[in-house]
């Protein structure tokens, strides 16, 4: 992972992705979730060059319908960024466990 | 059609047994709402309308997660995200604010996600469609406000509702509600079969509204001569009080049978096996009351569960068949999607005439990398017990030499992995009417009539029109030509021929197949004490 932190309030990270199916309903309800616990903005993509989507809402998370072995971008801006994006990365590199 | 009697009270109403019982219980009456068109309301209306119904569908959706299995709960967890995701609501609310209802804005929000999910690559994403269009129907069965859910169906009653699909139907708890009557339906549906083979008593094709008045009403339902009466009087009461007495002491009479070998009363040995769709079926069924499993159906293992089922899945599933039948034989049915069965992420959506399609041994060759998973857990299965493998729909000898072959190559990637597996018999299903008349031409293992979908062929008539049940005739000559030229073609060759269809669960229908010297049949477990008692009374007794 590389997690870089540009300001306080805005905070970005990328992983790769090794769960078997991609990111299906379970995980992709777990990452929301997580990024709805915090204050910032959590934006979410699977592709560097396509727009980013919020990554709190499960119906854009499991619209982009990432396949196993992609890299998923992180983006966070606003109070407690940097946690926001620690704390996903660190979720999808435990492959959702927990 | 209905009749009423004004001192009393009592009203029938006639229809057509799908399912065999008699019983009573109080009248849940589930119909759609028919009142006339909704009036428009103003837009902050449906907006509220919108939101309680969410509300309400997230309550019933946690409901149901809670007593759901592991598989079933991530469906439904998905689900009540997603109605909490403004990502959909809002464009629904814009859709009412430009004049929409609630349940158009609704289903346009949902059906755009719909055709998303269904345009896919991944065959997971693809099948999460099915969850999109169930959590569509839930919040428009309760916008509309005319479906109850289903799941609160009360103990003890008798529902009825305009029809149910087999989803809805596998939703109620049938150890806790009597029976059921349809308004709309078929005796030869896809739920009609679900019904029988749980032993729910269910008559459908009532063709009457039965009104909410009837709600919570005591009524009788006689699934043996087709009548359901509502608020029933003496008479009717008493009468239903002898012949209850008088069924219980035949059931207790048949189920003398069930531990014994069937014979026919002439002393010819008959081999009945079991159908299975669920393998819960098989809690508190005893392997000793069977020859084996004629029929394992596999579908229920691609419905509803998200992705397409893993070899691992597979093959514990199929042990758990084996080991229930204790060393008799178990047949399993190659995934036999489509007609009336439709497997999201596999089957093709808007055929025109889903029967005549792409559907059983058809779509399975099309899709050698779903068949191929399906077949090496087959034979991974055959190294802990006898499995048998069936294939469904086949029309042409090639195709069966082409299953053959993937076969094959299933078993030979086996033995390089080092796996253990066996090589199982590959028979086929007789269902397709040219390849009854050219059975000659096929080389299977062994043979298994298919006579639903075989009488629904040879008689041109659909399975689920209650129109035409009586062009729908298993005792057609037609069709009894066809059965008489597989079992003689069986016998001539020394290739195993059963039955496997409903009809040998009917003793209606049983002296006709037994005439043509089968001698192999396969029901249901809530059918096996009948149908052994049945060919008990076959050759000699009374009722021959």
């Amino acid at each position: 992972m590389i997690a870089r932190t540009e300001n306080a309030r805005r905070a970005e990270g990328q992983v790769m992705l090794a769960h078997p199916v991609g990111l299906h309903a379970r995980p992709a309800i777990k990452l929301t979730k997580l990024a709805k616990s915090f204050p910032a903005t959590v934006r979410l993509r699977a592709d560097p060059d396509a727009p980013w989507t919020d990554a709190k809402s499960i119906v854009k998370v499991m619209g982009l319908k990432v396949p196993q072995g992609a890299v998923l971008y992180f983006e966070a801006e606003g109070a407690e960024a940097k946690a926001a994006i620690a704390a996903l990365v660190a979720l999808v590199e435990r492959d959702f466990e927990g | 059609m209905s009749t009423a009697d004004g001192e009393t009270g009592e009203i029938v109403f006639e229809g057509k047994v799908a399912s065999p019982g008699l019983v009573t219980g109080v009248l849940a009456v589930q119909t759609q709402d028919r009142s006339p068109d909704r009036v428009s309301r103003p837009a902050g209306d449906e907006r509220a309308a919108l939101a309680a119904a969410l509300a309400e569908a997230t309550v019933q959706l946690q409901e149901l997660a809670g007593r759901a299995d592991a598989m079933a709960s991530e469906i439904l967890e998905f689900q009540i995200a997603l109605l909490e995701d403004d990502a959909l609501i809002e464009p629904a609310l814009e859709k009412i604010d430009e004049g929409a209802s609630a349940a158009e804005g609704w289903t346009a929000v949902l059906d755009a996600q719909i055709v998303d999910y269904e345009t896919a690559d991944s065959a997971y994403f693809r099948a999460r469609s099915a969850d999109l269009r169930d959590l569509k129907e839930r919040v428009l069965r309760l916008l509309t406000g005319g479906d109850e859910r289903r799941s609160g169906v009360p103990a003890d009653s008798i529902l009825v509702a305009d029809d149910l699909t087999p989803s809805g139907f596998l939703e109620i708890d049938w150890t806790r509600v009597r029976g059921a009557a349809f308004l709309a339906g078929s005796p030869s549906s896809h739920v009609a079969m679900l019904a029988r083979s749980r032993g729910v008593p269910l008559l459908v094709n009532l063709g009457v509204e039965i009104g909410p008045e009837c709600d919570g009403e005591p009524a009788i339902l006689d699934a043996v001569e087709g009548r359901l009466v509502a608020r029933p009087g003496p008479s009717a009461t008493a009468e239903y009080q002898a012949r209850f007495a008088e069924r219980a002491a035949r059931t207790a009479e048949e189920a003398g049978y069930l531990g014994r070998p069937a014979r026919t009363a002439d002393g010819r040995p008959v081999s009945v096996m079991i159908n299975v769709d669920d393998p819960a079926l098989l809690e508190g069924a005893d392997p000793g009351h069977c020859d084996g499993i004629g029929l394992a159906r596999t579908e229920f293992l691609f419905l509803g569960e998200g992705a397409l089922p893993d070899e691992e899945t597979q093959v514990a599933v199929y042990g758990r068949l084996l080991d229930w039948a204790a060393g008799r034989p178990v047949t399993i049915r190659t995934l036999d999607a489509g007609g009336d069965k439709p497997v999201p992420g596999l089957t093709l959506i808007g055929e025109t005439n889903p029967f005549l399609g792409f559907r059983g041994v058809r779509l399975s060759l099309a899709r050698p990398d779903v068949f191929k998973v399906q077949l090496r857990a087959l034979a991974r299965a055959a190294a802990r017990g006898p499995a048998r493998i069936m294939l469904p729909m086949v029309t042409v000898p090639s195709e069966y030499a082409e299953a053959r072959a993937i076969l094959n190559q299933a078993v030979e990637e086996l033995r390089s992995e080092g796996r253990p597996h066996a090589l199982p018999a590959l028979g086929m299903m007789v269902e397709v009417p040219a390849a009854a008349l050219a059975i000659d031409r096929f080389d299977a293992d062994f043979l298994s009539i298919g006579s639903n979908d075989l009488v629904q062929y040879v008689t041109a008539t659909s399975r689920d029109d209650g129109r035409l049940v009586r062009l729908h005739d298993p005792l057609h000559p037609g069709v009894l030509e066809l059965i008489e030229r597989v079992v003689a073609h069986g016998r001539s060759r020394g290739i195993e021929v059963s039955l496997c269809g409903d009809m040998a669960a009917d003793p209606a229908y049983l002296p006709g197949l037994l005439d043509t010297g089968l001698d192999r049949v396969s029901v249901s477990v809530a059918a096996l004490a009948r149908t052994k008692a049945a060919i008990a009374r076959y050759g000699g007794g009374p009722g021959r």
